[in-house]
């Protein structure tokens, strides 16, 4: 593979480096090279094997006899002075058709993409994900009461070809959609529905009321820095509450909520004044009462926490009820995206 | 000035607004609407407004296309300048009549300010406004009728502009003369999930921001007020709202330790447990 003009750019930093892709991050060979790592992608993904091989850059294997003379073609292409992903091309055209490369390349993508929302939730992809954060290649958030906090890319489906990709905003904990045109066409399922929260998980102590403009820091943890259902007060929403709900006004006058066009959505950008009312585990431990048994609400001791219903089927049975055609998921993970 | 009379009178339909309508075409003036020659010549409109505005006179007669000092280049640029500046006055408080709200919802409904960024917007056109009516104090920005809440400019073209040119009242002006255009809200929102599971913190911050809408949708109906939301919710949503996300959560101290081993991939839409 050697050329004139030192090693040639992998096909994952160039495709890293596409316009449109500057959300990505370049998943480790590692990575890739683990099978349990890629468990399942097989068949979501055409021609799978020669996708893999075109994302880490591997000569296609041949099952003739004459890899040999192959590869002496190889050499004389190289010294032709073709260089690069140019030449690279070329040495796969060699070997195969045009239509197979171009259904190749874009199988290569899918499956890059696919084998993305997995990494960047892994140590290392996630790690590689905070330093893209840092530097803000995600943008900011455009509502104006965020002070341009920094965004992380989300996907609002795992599947492929639903969406395209988001920005969630943990200072108002809302999506937006990509200013520029370019992301439009890039598929939301390639970072996945798990990565933006999980970034705040793993990532609890980064104070997010700096601007995209600003250092990003470590939260000063003070004395008075509370830890709320698991996370500093101070990052809870940042970007909601007294002062960051927009109030209408007419001539100076509060616009009246009687009024036809008087606020009705203030509800989704209010926070409690008080914080630790949303400390719910304390309430309920307080409270006590006639909690249920199987309610392990706020165990502390590490594990998801489980707010199981009484009796098994309370869930269909609220579903019979309402008929909303958008509560049908099992876990109800649709009904409200 | 004398002969601005004679100059405009009768002939309006065919009298082509050389400033304006360069001034409004130019690029990053997409949010301004034309103001009429008939506001512009009316001084009890620009009450007030020759002390804003340096070299007022001129000005004005550059904006009105009845501007003949001869000047320097220098002078030129500062009158010009000022031009801008009166225009944009005049701008907020053309925009608040019957005729510039008209002209400003033409512009409305062809999304000439742009979309809401918010997703669950879907794309709903945005409203420039100023969040002070005094000049320089405050940039533009956008207004979504749908989620009631204000946006920054995508455009650093726009981002310069200043939000008095619009001012604070515009947009809401606009929905309480047009209420038919207020257009239906909806309680769909984005919950942030790790593989399957709602975050906590942020879950008990929904739970609590449910309840305050159900206190207001309350409010609304004890005074007969329809709030607006769309029927799709259900009839009687407010008790739906109540207890709708009883399910599986994953609480942040989970995590805290070794998000890693939360980080095996399961596939998607299973639901990951710690080991
Ligand atoms: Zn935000
Ligand atoms: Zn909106």
């Amino acid at each position: 593979m050697s050329t004139s003009s030192g090693s040639p750019e992998s096909w994952i930093s160039s495709f890293c480096s596409l316009l449109g892709h500057e959300y990505f991050a370049e998943v480790s060979e590692d990575f890739i090279e683990d099978d349990f790592n890629l468990t399942g992608l097989q068949s979501q993904v055409t021609m799978y094997k020669e996708a893999l091989e075109m994302i880490l850059d591997v000569e296609p294997e041949d099952d003739e006899d004459d890899e040999d003379e192959e590869e002496e073609d190889e050499e004389d292409i190289s010294g032709d002075g073709r260089d690069g992903l140019a030449g690279r091309h070329e040495r796969r055209h060699h070997s195969r058709i045009a239509s197979d490369l171009s259904v190749i390349e874009s199988s290569a993508e899918m499956l890059y993409g696919l084998i993305h929302q997995r990494y960047i939730c892994s140590r290392a992809g996630i790690q590689q994900m905070s330093e893209k954060y840092e530097l803000s290649h995600f943008g900011v958030c455009p509502r104006t009461n965020c002070n341009q906090t920094r965004t992380l890319p989300v996907g609002l489906s795992d599947t492929p070809g639903e969406d395209t990709v988001k920005l969630f905003c943990p200072s108002c904990l809302d999506v937006y959609v990509p200013p520029n045109s370019r992301f439009q066409t890039v598929d939301g399922a390639f970072f996945g529905r798990t990565f933006g929260a999980l970034f705040l998980l793993t990532f609890p102590d980064y104070d997010l009321t700096k601007s995209g403009g600003e250092q990003l820091a470590n939260l000063t943890r003070t004395d008075e820095s509370l830890n709320i259902n698991g996370m500093w007060a101070r990052n809870i929403a940042p970007g909601l509450g007294k002062g960051r709900v927009y109030e209408p006004k007419i001539y100076g006058f509060r616009v009246s909520e009687l009024a036809r066009s008087g606020p009705r959505m203030q509800w989704l950008r209010k926070k409690p004044e008080d914080i630790t009312v949303l400390d719910e585990a304390r309430h309920f431990a307080e409270e006590d009462g006639d909690s249920d048994d199987d309610d392990e609400n706020m165990n502390m001791s590490g594990r998801p926490v489980t707010r199981r219903r009484r009796a098994g089927n309370a869930r269909v049975k609220r579903q019979g009820q309402n008929g909303s055609p958008m509560a049908t998921e099992a876990n109800g993970a649709e009904s409200e995206l | 000035m004398a002969g601005m009379d004679d100059f405009v009178s009768d002939s309006d339909s065919d009298y082509t607004s050389y400033w304006r309508d360069w001034f409004i075409s130019s690029r990053g003036n997409e949010y301004y609407c034309e103001i009429d020659e008939d506001y512009l010549t009316d001084r009890f409109n620009l009450t007030g407004l020759n002390t804003e505005v340096q070299y007022y006179q001129y000005a004005l007669d550059l904006i009105t296309d009845v501007f003949d000092l001869d000047c320097d280049d220098e002078m030129r640029e500062t009158i010009e300048k000022s031009a801008r500046h009166l225009y944009g006055l005049i701008h907020a408080r053309y925009i608040v009549t019957t005729r510039g709200l008209a002209k400003m919802l033409e512009k409305y409904k062809k999304c000439d300010f742009g979309k809401c960024p918010r997703v669950m917007c879907h794309s709903h056109p945005l409203l420039p406004m100023g969040l002070s009516d005094v000049a320089n104090q405050k940039a533009v920005k956008l207004y979504c009728a749908r989620c009631e809440d204000i946006y920054n400019p995508k455009s650093t073209r726009h981002s310069a502009i200043d939000g008095a040119y619009f001012g604070t009242s515009f947009h809401n002006i606009l929905f309480q003369v047009y209420p038919a255009l207020v257009p239906p809200k909806t309680t769909e929102r984005y919950v942030p999930r790790v593989y399957g599971f709602k975050v906590h913190a942020a879950a008990a911050l929904v739970r609590w921001q449910n309840k305050e809408r159900g206190e207001m949708r309350r409010r609304l109906r004890k005074m007969e007020v329809d709030s607006g939301f769309a029927k799709v919710d259900g009839e009687d949503d407010d008790e739906d709202e109540e207890e709708e996300d009883e399910e599986e959560e994953m609480m942040e101290d989970a995590m805290d330790h070794n998000p890693a081993a939360v980080v095996q991939y399961r596939g998607a839409g299973e639901v990951a447990t710690l080991q």
